[in-house]
């Protein structure tokens, strides 16, 4: 369920980006003033563990899939919201820099589907609510399984948006939602089981190391801050967890979209909404894309002049892979002398 | 479970290509890091139909490429293993989008098929340029930059910490999957029950090495602060190597490169 580069305009990643540095920013914030310095390696440690714990992908009952576990939900439980957050971010940064999962641009919008949500959400206004102080063990797995569910219908509506708000995808709005919001729905149940599991196994064999009743233990949840910081902060819990659904089966979010392709579909009248952005969009100059007309921006209408356009695609990137071999022959030349400028 | 595996091998390799002594590596990490960014945004700003006049951008990453001394064949492969989410969304779009756009011979183009290779393209450029940056700077050294710019200290520590952890986690993983493998040889994959059993094991241990660590750290005199030790020094290379590579984005944006060279061609020929 990552929002992907190629998929998201300067404009719609530019506010994601300012949104979530701005929750990261007040989170930051929030842990500074509740100082722990456990909460250093454990914070670390448990991002990395999302990471691993990705690679155990398990049978889904009844659909011939597998799924893994997504994480946000978990270490909102395990972290409270701020540091829950905090760990999202660093998972889905690396995810970007080292797997391209997602990219770079299109990061600001991941971390809000994938961080926000189901930290400062789900895990404060579903979870908590629920769970109470000392959940029985089906208590704990409800709680689990409706706080994941919101948290990535909220995440899965909020990718759609995105990507429609971006202009560069030609899916309909309506037959986008009506495929991601169901199958979102079954990941939520399978991510909200599973927490709920790995949860109470640690529970019954180190009831010390999971914050339930223990207002002493290190990741127990507290409430810091007032005013913003409290509804921030409260928020923060349930989410990133929702997107890696993937294996050697198709990811939820693919499997929608190969069913989309059976159902054609209208493309349905522009929003108001997005006709205002596009209208945004053409006004900023530089940022604007995704509304142009067709004939402004592909080389030319006639043949002639396509067939220079292509030669022309080929002759830049050809000179381009030239100069790339040029400069690594110069080095391997000038290898003695180390010197060399950049530009 | 052999997404785990390229998972771990792959973060490890990926950052050695930094240590390496090249032009692009003593490039300070602020100032890749500002390029990259100044390229994604304008990759980003082409429109939709726009396919050859992105061309000219993938300078950039080749140039990189090749003055990181960067192995170009891992990062092809690494591109191919990337989640196909772009790919799919954008497969929609020759499907739904059917605009006339111009004829190649025989062939019509229509907006579909274009916004398709546009998406493509984009998809391509900005994904090598996250990998390059990595690739030619480490990821402690990115860190270091992210902290100068201002990301709270917090966030860059959980970076590091996270960094660092990850393989030793995916190790954990990893002989927790053998352990299952050897008990269920009839089964590829674990059902859910088991599953959150498997993951409930690993992260007891991931908590109790989160103890562990906490306390070795604290035998090593750790206060609560940790402490980025790393210079970071702008020299007048920096500055070139920003302001001539953001003075190309903005060529290219402004002025269809490709077109032009095409033309140029075309008439010589013709």
């Amino acid at each position: 369920m990552h929002m992907s580069d190629a998929l998201v305009s300067p404009l719609v990643a530019a506010s994601a980006w300012a949104a979530s540095s701005v929750v990261s920013v007040l989170s930051a914030r929030a842990l500074k003033r509740d100082p722990d310095d456990r909460r250093v390696p454990l914070m670390g440690v448990l991002g990395a563990f999302v990471f691993a714990a990705q690679m155990v992908n398990f049978t889904i009952p009844g659909t011939g899939s597998s799924g893994h576990l997504g994480g946000g939900l978990l270490l909102a439980i395990l972290l409270g919201p701020p540091a829950a957050f905090l760990v999202m971010v660093s998972v889905l940064t690396v995810q970007a820099l080292f797997f391209a999962d997602g990219g770079l641009l299109a990061l600001g919008c991941n971390i809000f589907n994938l961080g926000f949500f189901p930290s400062f959400v789900a895990f404060p206004l579903v979870f908590l609510p629920l769970a109470g102080q000392r959940p029985s063990r089906s208590r704990l797995a409800l709680a689990a399984v409706l706080a994941s569910v919101v948290g990535l219908q909220l995440g899965a509506f909020a990718v759609v948006l995105e990507t429609r708000l971006s202009g560069l995808s030609s899916l309909p709005f309506g037959t986008f939602l009506l495929l991601m919001q169901p199958i979102h729905l079954a990941i939520g149940v399978v991510e909200g089981l599973v927490t709920a599991a790995a949860v109470i196994f640690v529970r019954d064999a180190r009831p010390d190391l999971v914050p339930f009743g223990q207002a002493t233990s290190p990741l127990a949840f507290r409430p810091i801050g007032r005013l913003g910081g409290n509804v921030l902060l409260t928020a923060a819990l349930l989410a990133g967890v929702v997107s890696w659904f993937a294996s050697g089966k198709p990811d939820g979010l693919e499997w929608s979209i190969d069913h989309a392709q059976h159902q054609g579909g209208v493309r349905p009248p522009e929003s108001a909404l997005h006709s205002f952005f596009s209208g945004l969009q053409s006004r900023t100059g530089i940022l604007s894309d995704g509304t142009e007309r067709a004939s402004e921006s592909w080389p030319a209408v006639s043949p002639r002049g396509s067939l220079a356009g292509l030669a022309g695609a080929g002759l830049t990137l050809g000179l381009a892979i030239l100069i790339g071999f040029g400069i690594r022959a110069v080095r391997r030349g000038a290898s003695s002398n180390p010197a060399r400028s950049l530009e | 479970m052999t997404r785990g595996h390229s998972l771990g091998t792959s973060v490890a390799h990926l950052d050695e290509y930094a240590s390496a002594e090249t032009p692009i590596g003593r490039i300070d990490p602020r100032a890749k890091l500002l390029t990259t960014i100044a390229f994604l945004v304008a990759v980003a700003s082409f429109g939709r139909y726009q396919v050859l006049s992105l061309v000219p951008l993938a300078l950039y990453p080749i140039a990189l490429i090749a003055l990181g001394d960067v192995p170009s064949g891992s990062l092809l492969w690494r591109l191919l293993l990337v989640s196909p989410f772009a790919l799919l969304i954008g497969a929609f779009n020759p499907l739904l989008d059917h605009t006339p756009l111009g004829t190649f011979g025989p062939v019509h183009v229509t907006g579909g098929w274009a916004s398709f290779a546009s998406i493509m393209l984009r998809f391509v450029l900005s994904v090598s340029a996250a990998l390059l940056l990595v690739a030619t700077t480490g990821f402690d050294a990115v860190c270091a930059a992210l902290a100068r710019l201002g990301v709270p200290r917090i966030l860059v520590v959980q970076l590091l910490f996270m960094h660092r952890y990850l393989f030793v986690l995916v190790e954990e993983v990893s002989r927790t999957s053998r352990a299952f493998a050897l008990r269920s040889p009839d089964r590829s994959r674990p059902s859910m029950r088991v599953a959150g059993t498997l993951l409930g094991q690993i992260l007891l241990r991931t908590l109790e090495r989160a103890q562990r660590v906490h306390s070795a750290m604290i035998c090593r005199g750790f206060d609560g602060e940790v402490r980025l030790r790393r210079e970071l020094r702008w020299r007048a290379a920096d500055t070139a190597f920003v302001a001539c590579w953001s003075a190309f984005f903005l060529l290219v944006r402004s002025h269809d490169l490709t077109r032009w060279l095409g033309t140029a061609i075309s008439g010589a020929i013709g």
